[in-house]
């Protein structure tokens, strides 16, 4: 059975700092606020829909506890309605699509929705632990190292400069800016309500549109003392590239992803759900595929993934009209473009995580969104979407417009 | 019981004293572990005992770690084969358990410490209710089994955690870091220190005074880390995440106790205190299964001792201490011999054809201690020192100087003219030392009327910190000298080796393997940063190109220079000869002109010379890291086997002390004889001879190396399991 994309939200992203304007939105909220627009916008019956697939990397403290089927809850679903929560890191949010879709398509599901939800400001990275860093033996087994680092040896292995970088996210702003100025992201945002029905956020608040070479070449490398001093990173990703003589470090906060808030959900049915609620498919899911590859320099499986979809796809990168990146660190996408001979030009053509910020749960969505929107808008027919994962994973999916 | 005497006092303290029998400091054996197991009944069983007291009956302090020679027992197995973890933690396991029946026998315990507590002796403490230090600027606590391949196994790595925290724990458990007194009381790894004398009394008072402070912060509920522990405790997690690339800068992967430590301390730090234990034992017992602790037990620890305290000096020969020495030469090399010779207390003549340069030798005296003021050095102290040193240009001031040692410019003409000239002042039947590094000592012995009193004595730079030195005798080198040599090794409180003449006699012949490896590799167009992580990743200091420019590529290229002058028709031609005498040519000298194989900007950090790619062109194929690898541990490991057949080493004990300690050998292996003898002799030869069918003949394993291979020989006899035992 064929999945179709029908439909997809997102709150916009506000600073995951306590001045940030969605700190004071629980996390539960921003999965809310979501699941009632998809039911809203689309005037659906949610007894139709057979699960909620919520994305969120660090599902602790209000975030714990199956936040999906919370959310299928507080915002009034079916209780007939189960969800479920997962964690695929930084493509959380896809791949909560990617089942979503599977679901639809094994049958076992008419509509599904698959999203996701972060609150970096409220539940702060990482503070789940987890084996792979903190357990001495699985770290010295696998080599671990923090993704900055990873980042920063994806550059030195291709040799991408802190100028490289930079010029990149320069253009990421400018790109997020010039989106935001045309109405780009209009159908998608869902504006983010207070408890007293005011709007709190409608636009991503993350954006540094003045940024430029100078002003970035003023920051300093986020992750230098953590690899060449406290506590020496750098050490263990030489065990692992040994062919490398150091770590150049040319990653900062203004090349790499913002912390943000934010949630998104996209519904996924089949052809005749939807025909029942009168609903136009606006895209039909081609491939869907998730990879792993080498652990400590974490960030290149997006290279992988896209050669899995395409061959799946049974299509060549020639077929891709646009391509969208998780801007998770510039040199994420500019090794990207290397390996898959890319031009600025056809990936995120509308900015990135680097201006708009990169809410770990729920981007994987917002980035299948931001894609769909675009191929509509530009009258493009296939698109595929990919995101680094941690631990060297990688998660992407084309779709076609229809 | 003849470990512990136990007495109790009118208000019912018991006082349990250690003095095992028959050692210098108390250890744990199985008598002890008897002894301590009986104690702790009684204590327990006997009513009118209302608490006890642990203190030494040995002057030299409170108790050091484990009985190595009980600790070899364990791990010795009935055929000679590896032992299994199992069987181990088995044994392991007595003395955690012995230890915490001590801190839950119900009635307080308090421990006076007086002198060195370390290992085993100080996790005996670790599990008594009070710790109360006597104080003495010698006094030294802690664990550092981590030094000799191990980690605290009784329940030490759970213990001190608990008390000072996880990060502070980590860091002294870790790089294996004594306490003083005051800085345990500090961290409160102990509760009190006392004047030096006083801690068992005060140790009685307190028993007396606190009848039910019988338990253990961990026994009490409620009980916290302090600083926190677990999963969801951020602090806590920072440590553990930042623990292992603290370890790995150390460590490379070599070494599996840190490991095994960190493992210990995370899983058991939300586990109840027995169950901590056993995980602790467990992590201990796969350690001790592994060859690596035993080996560097032998190495770094036991047959170390055993050459300071004259393993291969000559028995019949009386003691033979330096009163003065005559030091020919006031270089670096002069200048810091004359420093550690007159920090020993010895008068030393220093001499050098010019007076400048003797007295320039002697403000390096000077210099050299000035740094240690505040470190253990009083102004006093270094006066007295400097009193000792008199530089002069004069032959005659020689006189009476009852031990020569030579470092004058490595010639063998200009050293045979100033042999001859102090052999004039002195007399033959003084013992003569040369500290030539690369010179025949049977050749410069010619200078010296009674070749039988000239003996080499090589040191390293800079001879303060350098802990080996290198004893090389010439053909006709006596037993008189060699016990000056070593008498005067033993009175600097240095490490000896005894080995026999040959060009570069046993460390700067086979370090040399590793430049010239690393030079023959950069040849072959390999990535010049692989070699070097290579080198690092097998354990080595430094890469072979970086070591090669601390030394100078000068220094080499003048040594192969002077062999193939002297050699002739004989001198056998390296690919490394043509990329010394190229970087020579280029004036790439190394450090010492900050142009080697690396450059060395004023205001920053060495980095590999770009230039490298251009001379060598970079091979398409890039070898695997462990290909590298292997060829320069198994080039070192093939010369080593070499000297041992020629007989320039006569016992594989000097090979692996003379490796570790003279050129850095990695220590983890416990030195190139006890590696070879753990991987096994036939794999050694099958090694080689693929290295050799690609690589060349400066690979082929000895005849030595095949005739062991074909009837399972080993260096160390008996094999290492069976010698533990």
């Amino acid at each position: 059975m064929e999945a179709y994309i029908y439909d997809a939200v997102r709150t916009p992203r506000g600073r995951g700092k306590p001045d940030g304007s969605l700190h004071e939105i629980t996390p539960i909220q921003l999965a809310t606020q979501t699941l009632e627009a998809i039911r809203d916008r689309n005037a659906i019956d949610t007894a139709d829909v057979d699960d909620v697939i919520l994305g969120c990397v660090t599902p602790v403290g209000e975030q714990g506890a199956d936040i999906a089927r919370t959310a299928v809850l507080n915002a009034d679903y079916a209780q007939t309605t189960p969800g479920v929560q997962v964690n695929r890191f930084c493509a959380s949010g896809l791949e909560a699509v990617n089942i979503a879709a599977a679901k639809v398509m094994s049958g076992e599901a008419l509509f599904a929705i698959g999203g996701g939800v972060e609150s970096m400001s409220r539940v702060p990275m990482a503070s789940d632990g987890g084996a792979i860093a903190m357990d001495p033996a699985v770290a010295y087994k696998t080599y671990f190292a923090p993704q900055g680092i990873g980042a920063d040896v994806i550059a030195t292995k291709f040799g991408i400069s802190r100028d490289d970088a930079d010029a990149y996210a320069v253009e990421s702003q400018k790109r997020a800016k010039m989106a935001w100025d045309e109405g780009r992201f209009a159908k998608s945002i869902v504006p983010v309500r207070d408890v007293i029905g005011q709007i709190v956020l409608d636009h991503d608040e993350h954006m540094r549109p003045d940024a430029t070479m100078q002003s970035l070449g003023a920051l300093k490398p986020s992750f230098t003392a953590l690899g060449e001093e406290m506590p020496g990173f750098d050490t263990v990703a030489l065990l692992r590239y040994p062919e490398l003589e150091r770590v150049n470090h040319i990653h900062h906060a203004g090349n790499s992803s913002g912390i943000v808030d934010g949630a998104a959900a996209v519904l996924v049915g089949g052809k005749d759900i939807g025909d029942k609620y009168g609903l136009k498919p606006r895209a039909r899911i081609r491939a869907m595929a998730s990879i792993g590859s080498e652990p400590l320099i974490m960030l290149t499986g997006p290279e992988f993934v896209a050669g899995k979809l395409l061959s799946r796809a049974r299509m060549t990168a020639a077929d891709i009209d646009l391509w969208e990146l998780n801007e998770a660190f510039a040199s994420v996408v500019l090794r990207y473009m290397q390996a898959m001979k890319l031009d600025h030009d056809q990936i995120n053509v509308n900015g990135g995580a680097i201006a708009m910020g990169h809410p770990l749960g729920a981007t994987g969505a917002m980035v299948l969104g931001t894609a769909l929107d675009e191929l509509e808008r530009s009258g493009k027919g296939t698109a595929l979407i990919n995101l680094c994962v941690g631990a060297g994973m990688g998660t992407g999916i084309i779709i076609e417009r229809i | 019981m003849n470990s512990i005497t136990i007495s109790t006092d009118a208000d019912g303290i018991a006082t349990l004293m250690i003095d095992v029998p028959d050692q210098s400091m108390n250890v744990i054996g199985p008598d002890f572990i008897a002894d301590l197991d009986a104690a702790i009944t009684r204590i327990a069983s006997d009513d009118a005992i209302k608490g006890a007291v642990i203190a030494s009956g040995k002057d030299s302090g409170f108790m050091a770690g484990m009985d190595l020679k009980y600790f070899g027992s364990m791990l010795a197995t009935s055929d000679g084969s590896r032992p299994q973890p199992s069987a181990i933690f088995d044994q392991v396991f007595v003395l955690n358990q012995l230890f915490r029946r001590l801190e839950t026998c119900g009635k307080p315990i308090a421990c006076a410490i007086e002198g060195t507590c370390v290992g085993g002796g100080f996790e005996l403490a670790l599990a008594c209710h009070r710790r109360i230090v006597g104080d003495s600027p010698k006094t030294r606590l802690g664990l550092p089994e981590i030094l000799i391949g191990l980690f605290p196994g009784g329940g030490g790595s759970q213990r001190l955690p608990r008390l000072i925290g996880v990060q502070a724990a980590l860091m002294y458990m870790l790089q294996g870091k004594l306490f003083r007194p005051a800085e345990a009381a500090m961290l409160k790894a102990v509760d009190q220190v006392v004047p030096q004398g006083t801690a068992l009394e005060t140790a009685r008072e307190w028993v007396k005074a606190n009848p039910n402070a019988a338990s253990q912060p961990w026994d009490v509920k409620g009980f916290k880390f302090p600083g926190g522990a677990g999963g969801f405790n951020p602090a806590f997690v920072q440590t553990m995440v930042g623990a292992l690339p603290m370890t790995l800068k150390q460590t490379q992967r070599n070494m599996n106790a840190p490991i095994a430590l960190l493992s210990a301390v995370y899983e058991g730090a939300i586990l109840p205190f027995d169950r901590a234990i056993r995980v602790e034992s467990k992590y201990f017992a796969r350690v001790a299964a592994d060859p690596q602790a035993g080996n560097m037990i032998r190495s770094l620890f036991v047959n170390k001792q055993a050459a300071e305290r004259g393993a291969r000096r000559p028995k019949d020969q009386p003691k033979a201490p330096t009163m003065k020495l005559a030091m020919l030469g006031a270089g670096m090399m002069g200048a810091g011999i004359a420093t550690v010779a007159a920090q020993a207390g010895m008068e030393v003549i220093l001499f050098d054809r010019d007076i400048a340069y003797a007295q320039k030798g002697k403000a390096h005296v000077e210099s050299v201690l000035s740094k240690r003021l505040g470190k253990g050095m009083t102004p006093e102290k270094l006066a007295a020192t400097l009193a000792r040193v008199t530089p002069t240009a004069t032959y005659a001031d020689l006189a009476g100087a009852d031990f020569v040692i030579e470092a004058v410019f490595e010639d063998v003409a200009i050293k045979a003219e100033v042999t001859k000239q102090v052999e004039a002042v002195l007399g033959p039947d003084v013992i003569f030392g040369s500290n030539t590094s690369t010179l025949p000592i049977t050749k410069l012995a010619g200078a010296w009327s009674k070749p039988e009193n000239f003996i080499g004595v090589h040191f390293f730079s800079p001879v303060e910190k350098m802990p080996l030195v290198e004893i090389i005798l010439g053909k006709q080198t006596g037993p008189a000298a060699i016990a000056k040599a070593l008498d005067f090794v033993a009175q600097i409180k240095k490490t000896p080796i005894v080995v026999n003449d040959s060009r570069g006699f046993y460390t700067s012949r086979c370090f040399g393997t590793y430049v010239q490896e690393g030079a023959e590799l950069v040849a072959e167009g390999i990535n010049p940063a692989l070699i070097e992580n290579a080198g690092k990743q097998l354990g080595m200091p430094v890469g072979p190109l970086a070591v090669s420019d601390e030394v100078s590529i000068e220094l080499g290229y003048k040594v192969m220079t002077a062999a193939k002058k002297e050699l002739g028709d004989a001198y056998v031609a390296q690919r490394s000869d043509d990329v010394m005498t190229q970087m020579v040519e280029l004036d790439r000298l190394g450090r010492k002109n900050a142009k080697g194989w690396y450059d060395y900007p004023e205001n920053g950090k060495k980095a590999l010379w770009p230039g490298i790619a251009d001379l060598f062109p970079r091979a398409e194929d890039q070898p695997d890291v462990e290909a590298v690898k292997e060829r320069l541990l198994y080039r070192q490991l093939v010369e080593c086997a070499r000297c041992f057949e020629e007989g320039v080493l006569e016992t594989p004990e000097d090979g692996d002390i003379g490796a570790i300690f003279g050129w850095g050998f990695a220590p983890y292996t416990g030195g190139p004889f006890a590696h070879m003898d753990t991987v096994g002799i036939a794999h050694v030869v099958a090694v080689l001879d693929r290295l050799a069918a690609t690589h060349g003949d400066r690979f082929a394993p000895t005849a030595q190396l095949r005739e062991m291979a074909s009837t399972g020989g080993t260096f160390y006899r008996p094999a290492p399991s069976r010698a533990a035992a």
